[in-house]
């Protein structure tokens, strides 16, 4: 075809270990963009999707080095460039828009300033033109007063201005081939929405070339025209965005096809009701100096019950896991525990106390002492808390491993052996080795690969039927929440504004904020983002824009 | 070659060998040295020659046995004064570090202030008060180099402390001392040890420069920093004689480090493998 624009071939990328071994991430991988097209990569983490991003780049990670193949920009082999002609090519003719905005843009310049920089370093533009062509795009991806927008500072924009910021960014030379690394991974499901519809919109307008890498099925296919599915640095499967989703040919597909899918079927009927009251939060709040976080929040958990808090980053939740556990004081309100108050700060409660709440967090890296073996970092609790004899502390060591299904050798090892899945499963074996009655779950599995998050979703259910803890289960993740909730608490800038059932919650009538969570979910179809914006313009209409921080005020006054 | 289970890198093994000599030399100087500490033996910078290989001193004093016992007390006090400080410093900043801001400021405007004054004239201002003995010298320049490692170690350990594995440790009601020792020291320890290596050899010059001024280590006792000074004007005449304790220092500086950046190597190693 004529307007064929990178043709990769036969790439090869290996990374040479400290040891000096040579490793392969990515073998084999062809590969063509024509003009106007988005390419879908998928994959798990470590099956080469960054590095293959990165290649069409000619750019390898420290470490890395591209061993092998062709890959050819305009017909050209840019591997065979000179380093000069390579960053004549690198920002102007391919950009690449990373996952994080938040740590990719300077604070201490204007979003001008750095948009406009390339451009001019490159001399295409005069500054005073950069800064047009910058509030062009700033309004093409509808951002809010384009003019101006670009005179604020990284921190005085949301997080979703700042990645469409860096879309505008990338687009600043109008490249042919834009490489978006997980570009909404770190985003909330509402803003995902406004940054998927203006990367799709800018591409189809520009008709910009483009290479889409993510995780997450549902994402991709609403902006890319083909899939490629990754494992292991290898391809699984290439196909249009329609046949990948309805008719995968290959297994390891149909598995990442029906893991998200197995999230949209709509909850069982309402659970029976469990034990007695076990946690009780009673008109509770929290501050940071005058900013109010938590305004009272009344719910409770019973035993055995898994209660889902969820909401959009800055709705709290994650205060009101600290103020339960202690590591927060309230500033008013109260917490109840097996029907005795709390007391509020972590020094004044009692061992056995501490002992019946447990925490699982986001992060397992971060959750596990690196230096520290496995055998320590299950055997802590055991001696803490009940003061076993080694003999014992050891057994049951053992027998916590086999719980959580880990060969009982890792008791040797240390968290740098494992891989995450093995990591998070060693904190969930660490937090119930106290015996706890409450385990607080912090968004434990959306740090993780979709196959291993579903895993841990199943071990922990299979852990509460076995032991009958009670979870409180905090997460942005509707599909999560509709696995393994028994009740939902919807949070919203603090407040709980629906709680209940998860059939209840999950069911008409929403409350109007839980049906934009709900709507903003992406779907395995491909017209899902297109439905989603049309609804969303129709109600626009009516009573102003439904999304975002502006419109979350509306919500939690009303009804 | 091994050491505990892991390889030793060429320059590691160079290291552990001066240190060894070191130490040996050091510890039979009595039965190696062919004089004793304060012997006159000759005429005042007598070149080498094959019954003195290292020549004599300002006084004629046999250089390679003044070495010797020199090391004894320079290497010892050095060690002890690096240790000394390491604990205090250590355990400081560590407290600054994992209760509460008011006790963090408290310490560290402790130290500010101590800081605020030139070490050397602080030193002098206390060693001439106290007077000039061992024990005091030893908890001066302790004290004053603490402020030093309270300030690396609070700064590590403030990166360490916001890690979950502490709030892990917390929630599970572990004391203050348990998490200073199991969960943040393991993890602060690379650039400790780092500072350690510096440290020692500034100690070691440190007590020189207060030998220099005569608040040191009191003569006729010798020690290398105090060698150095004590010669230093041969060097207008050509002489070696204050080369030789320098390079003394020189060489067990290096040989310090070179063990450090080895043990740096092991314990930086991302998993820890093959412990």
């Amino acid at each position: 075809m004529t307007d064929e624009i990178l043709r990769i071939t036969d790439l090869r990328i290996a990374a040479r270990t400290e040891e000096g071994e040579e490793k392969i991430l990515v073998q084999g991988i062809d590969l063509t963009l024509h003009r106007g097209e988005v390419l879908g990569l998928i994959g798990e983490s470590g099956a080469g999707k960054s590095t293959i991003g990165l290649a069409a780049l000619a750019y390898a990670r420290p470490g890395c080095t591209i061993i092998g193949g062709e890959i050819r920009y305009a017909g050209t082999d840019i591997r065979t460039l000179s380093r000069r002609e390579r960053r004549r090519l690198r920002g102007r003719r391919i950009a690449y828009v990373a996952q994080s905005a938040a740590a990719s843009f300077n604070p201490a310049k204007s979003l001008y300033r750095q948009v406009c920089e390339m451009p001019v370093r490159h001399g295409l533009m005069s500054y005073a033109e950069a800064k047009k062509a910058a509030a062009q795009l700033f309004a093409e991806l509808d951002l809010p007063s384009p003019e101006t927008f670009g005179e604020r500072y990284p921190h005085q924009v949301s997080g979703g201005q700042l990645q469409r910021a860096m879309v505008a960014m990338a687009m600043s030379c109008r490249p042919d081939i834009l490489v978006f690394d997980e570009p909404t991974t770190a985003l909330d499901v509402t803003t995902q929405i406004e940054v998927l519809a203006a990367i799709r919109k800018l591409v189809r307008d520009h008709r910009t070339a483009g290479l889409y890498i993510s995780h997450d099925l549902a994402v991709v296919a609403q902006v890319a025209q083909r899939i490629m599915v990754l494992r292991h640095g290898r391809m699984v499967e290439l196909g249009e965005a329609a046949q990948i989703l309805h008719e995968p040919r290959e297994e390891y597909t149909r598995r990442l096809v029906s893991v998200r899918a197995a999230a949209a079927p709509p909850a069982e009927a309402a659970v029976a009701e469990r034990g007695e009251r076990l946690l009780e939060l009673n008109a509770l709040g929290a501050a940071y100096g005058r900013l109010r976080v938590l305004k009272d929040v009344t719910f409770s958990v019973r035993r055995g019950e898994t209660v889902a808090v969820v909401g959009e980053s800055g709705s709290g939740k994650s205060t009101l896991a600290r103020v339960v556990c202690g590591l927060r004081e309230p500033a008013g309100g109260s917490v109840r525990f097996r029907g005795e108050l709390l007391p509020p700060t972590l020094s004044l409660r009692s061992r056995d106390q501490l002992r019946r709440i447990q925490m699982i967090y986001q992060m397992p890296d971060m959750a596990l002492n690196p230096r520290q073996r496995v055998s320590e970092i299950l055997g802590r609790p055991l001696s803490f808390y009940f003061g076993w004899p080694r003999a014992k502390v050891t057994a049951r060591v053992e027998a916590l491993l086999r719980m959580i299904d880990l060969p009982v050798e890792f008791a040797a090892r240390r968290p740098g052996e494992l891989s995450g899945g093995q990591k998070q499963r060693l904190c969930i074996a660490r937090a119930l080795a106290a015996e706890p009655d409450l385990v607080i779950c912090d968004e434990v599995t959306s740090a993780l690969d979709p196959l291993v998050a579903e895993e841990i979703l199943k071990l922990l259910g299979r852990l509460r039927d076995e032991t009958g803890v009670a979870y409180l289960f905090i997460t942005h993740d509707l599909g999560t929440v509709r696995r393994i909730a028994d009740r939902v608490a919807v949070m919203l800038q603090g407040a709980v504004v629906a709680e209940g059932p998860l059939a209840q919650v999950f069911s008409p009538p929403y409350h109007p904020y839980t049906e934009a969570l709900l709507a903003s979910v992406p779907e395995m179809r491909l017209d899902w983002l297109d439905d989603t914006l049309r609804r969303r313009a129709g109600r626009q209409g009516a009573e102003g824009p439904v999304i975002g921080a502006a419109a979350a005020d509306r919500f939690a006054l009303g009804t | 070659m091994r050491l505990l289970g892991h390889r030793l890198s060429g320059g590691a093994a160079v290291g552990f060998a001066i240190i060894l000599a070191n130490i040996v030399a050091i510890s039979f100087a009595r039965w190696i040295a062919p004089y004793g500490e304060a012997d006159l033996v000759g005429d005042v910078w007598a070149p080498p020659s094959g019954a003195d290989w290292l020549g004599l001193d300002n006084l004629g004093r046999d250089m390679f046995s003044r070495l010797l016992f020199g090391g004894q007390t320079s290497v010892s006090l050095a060690l002890l004064i690096t240790a000394l400080s390491f604990s205090l410093g250590i355990v400081m900043g560590f407290t600054a570090a994992t209760t509460n801001r008011w006790i963090d400021a408290a310490l560290s405007r402790l130290v500010d202030i101590i800081m605020a004054i030139p070490q050397l004239i602080l030193a002098l201002m206390v060693l001439s008060v106290l007077g000039t003995s061992i024990p005091v010298l030893i908890g001066t320049i302790a004290i004053l180099d603490s402020t030093r490692v309270f300030r690396l170690s609070r700064a590590v350990a403030m990166n360490i402390t916001v890690m979950e594995y502490v709030e892990a440790a917390r929630l599970r009601g572990e004391k203050l001392w348990w998490i200073m020792r199991r969960e943040v020291l393991p993890n602060a320890l690379p650039p400790l040890i780092a500072e350690f290596g510096l440290r020692f050899c500034f100690t070691l010059l440190f007590i020189a420069s207060l030998s220099f001024l005569g608040l040191g280590v009191q003569p006729p006792e010798a020690d290398w920093g105090s060698m150095v000074r004590d010669n230093a004007t041969a060097i207008n005449f050509g002489g070696i004689a204050p080369l030789v304790p320098a390079a003394a220092i020189a060489l067990l500086t290096i040989g310090v480090n070179l063990v450090v950046d080895w043990f740096l190597s092991i314990h930086g190693r991302a998993h820890g493998e093959g412990a």
